[in-house]
């Protein structure tokens, strides 16, 4: 579904991502893992467009990303979560929502919106709250549903789990694997919990100071020792 | 009693006038996060071009639209050819660089208009309305300025919390990058929002112009009032800006009328910082503080 083929980028005279190669396939989730400063971010950043790549290319079923903007990547159907989950504080709940639904080109249907309120009940509890008093947990679902309100076939999703209490972060793993299984989406999941983000994902891909380590099924990373304690922490 | 009604009329009226001005002060702020500094000469040019129609022949009101038409035309222009290159690195490189249009514009008004003083008209009419037999301070135009400022402000609460493309340009405000991930075509909405913030300067600079005279400075004295009533309602607001403008006006014709005009600069800086003090992201803020 989504192809990354020598992918390179760098800000300035640092080059944060060289000559990655992976494949994330259909329906299933790809756990993009490593340390601090290994190209992660970098990497989504520059697949999505908000980075220029200064090599290589990134095709989603086919068409290749480097060749559209940013603005145009929903209708596209690529959706991406960055870093800091990038909630708009200064708007409501439902704003924020509304907003994921149309970027798309599509008129967002209250349907839509009801959708997304059946799956986070929360979010329905705090629909008419501004958006800054969620906390983190209640963040991370709302740019989720607010991602998916563009109905993407590719979710690109930066560090969920950062700075969440191990218990909602279960609950949200738990959510995108239900996610996956229901709708066929493809998850490209970018974490430094590499142990959680094993136990969901199908695929793992381990970065290592902008090169590809690795990449592999999933459960066999979570066997190799080796590898994780040099680059996964565990 | 007859002086107090004349000058809270004159105030109100006075005050619609500033708070036209912070509207588009406040359309640009809510859309872009800029503040504006050439707003004003800006307004001055659109104001000029309808003066050159009717001096030609032509109705007010084809001066009127022409003001308005060629407003959305200049900011649109300025916001696409001349903010965007400065606006992703900083704000206050698009602030400055604003300032920098405000004495360009000035310039060049001065060199194609000429800077003599020409007279610009006021529709309606400006003889005050007999009540019984005593004439009030009320005049066609003065209630024209009043109704039309109310219509905007109502246009532009209805455009950002009603409509979908309201809530695009907000977000494109708050977080660009955020909204060009979720697919806002970011630079259409500030592009928008400066055309729009345009059109209500130019009405604004039609309301100050209709009835005295226009010469390339003539929106000076306003443009400080101006931005005294945007940030006393919140520059948040529109509804903040009609009110800080009403509340402004009134003051400053109070003070004019009872205690000395020369007073009435100390008197709007004095208010400011009485506003300031007890609430400092204005009276309107919907949003006091940046939160994360």
């Amino acid at each position: 579904m989504l192809t990354v083929t020598d992918l390179s980028a760098g800000y300035g005279p640092v080059t944060a991502l060289d000559g990655v190669s992976f494949e994330a396939p259909e329906g299933e989730i790809t756990a993009v893992l490593g340390a601090n400063g290994a190209g992660k971010t970098t990497l989504l950043r520059t697949i999505s467009g908000l980075v220029r790549p200064t090599r290589g290319t990134a095709t989603l079923a086919g068409r290749d990303l480097t060749k559209v903007p940013t603005e145009h990547m929903t209708r596209i159907g690529l959706g991406h979560v960055p870093e800091g989950r990038g909630v708009i504080t200064e708007l409501t709940v439902e704003e924020n929502l509304r907003l994921g639904g149309l970027g798309s080109g599509s008129r967002v249907r209250v349907g839509d919106l009801g959708r997304a309120y059946s799956l986070f009940p929360i979010l329905a509890e705090r629909r008419r709250s501004s958006a800054h008093v969620l906390s983190g947990g209640e963040r991370q679902m709302l740019v989720i549903a607010r991602a998916l309100l563009a109905k993407p076939r590719v979710l690109l999703l930066d560090e969920p789990s950062l700075g969440l209490a191990p218990r909602i972060v279960v609950q949200i793993f738990e959510l995108l694997r239900t996610l996956v299984r229901a709708d066929g989406l493809t998850v490209v999941l970018v974490e430094q919990n590499a142990r959680s983000a094993l136990s969901i994902a199908d695929r793992g891909v381990v970065l290592n100071l902008g090169r590809l380590v690795v990449a592999d099924d999933a459960s066999a990373l979570a066997k190799d020792e080796q590898l994780r304690h040099a680059y996964l922490g565990f | 009693m007859q002086q107090l009604i004349t000058t809270i009329l004159t105030g109100l009226t006075l005050g619609m006038v500033y708070a036209a001005f912070a509207l588009a002060l406040v359309l640009i702020w809510r859309a872009t996060r800029i503040v504006n500094f050439a707003q004003a000469p800006m307004a001055m040019i659109t104001t000029y071009i309808a003066l050159v129609l009717i001096d030609a022949g032509f109705s007010y009101w084809l001066g009127f639209a022409a003001a308005l038409g060629s407003g959305l035309v200049l900011g649109a222009i300025v916001e696409r050819f001349v903010i965007r290159y400065v606006d992703s690195k900083s704000e206050i490189n698009a602030v400055i660089l604003t300032l920098g249009l405000f004495i360009v514009i000035h310039a060049l008004a001065a060199l194609i208009f000429g800077s003599r003083y020409r007279s610009f008209p006021a529709p309606f009419g400006l003889r005050g309305f007999q009540v019984g037999d005593t004439t009030i301070a009320l005049t066609g135009f003065g209630i024209f300025t009043i109704g039309s400022v109310l219509v905007v402000m109502g246009l532009l609460v209805v455009l950002f919390r009603g409509t979908d493309v309201g809530l695009k340009m907000r977000a494109s405000a708050f977080n660009q990058e955020v909204a060009r991930l979720l697919g806002v075509k970011v630079g259409r909405m500030l592009t928008l929002g400066w055309a729009l913030a345009a059109v209500v300067g130019s009405l604004s600079g039609l309301l100050i112009a209709g009835g005295g005279l226009v010469h390339p400075s003539y929106m000076d004295g306003v443009v400080v009032y101006g931005f005294v009533a945007a940030v006393l309602g919140g520059l948040d607001s529109p509804v903040g800006a009609v009110a800080g403008g009403m509340i402004l006006g009134l003051s400053l014709s109070l003070v004019s009328g009872y205690v000395g005009s020369e007073l009435v600069p100390l008197a709007s800086l004095g208010i400011l910082m009485a506003v300031l003090l007890v609430r400092p992201g204005g009276m309107f803020a919907s949003v006091r503080a940046r939160r994360v």
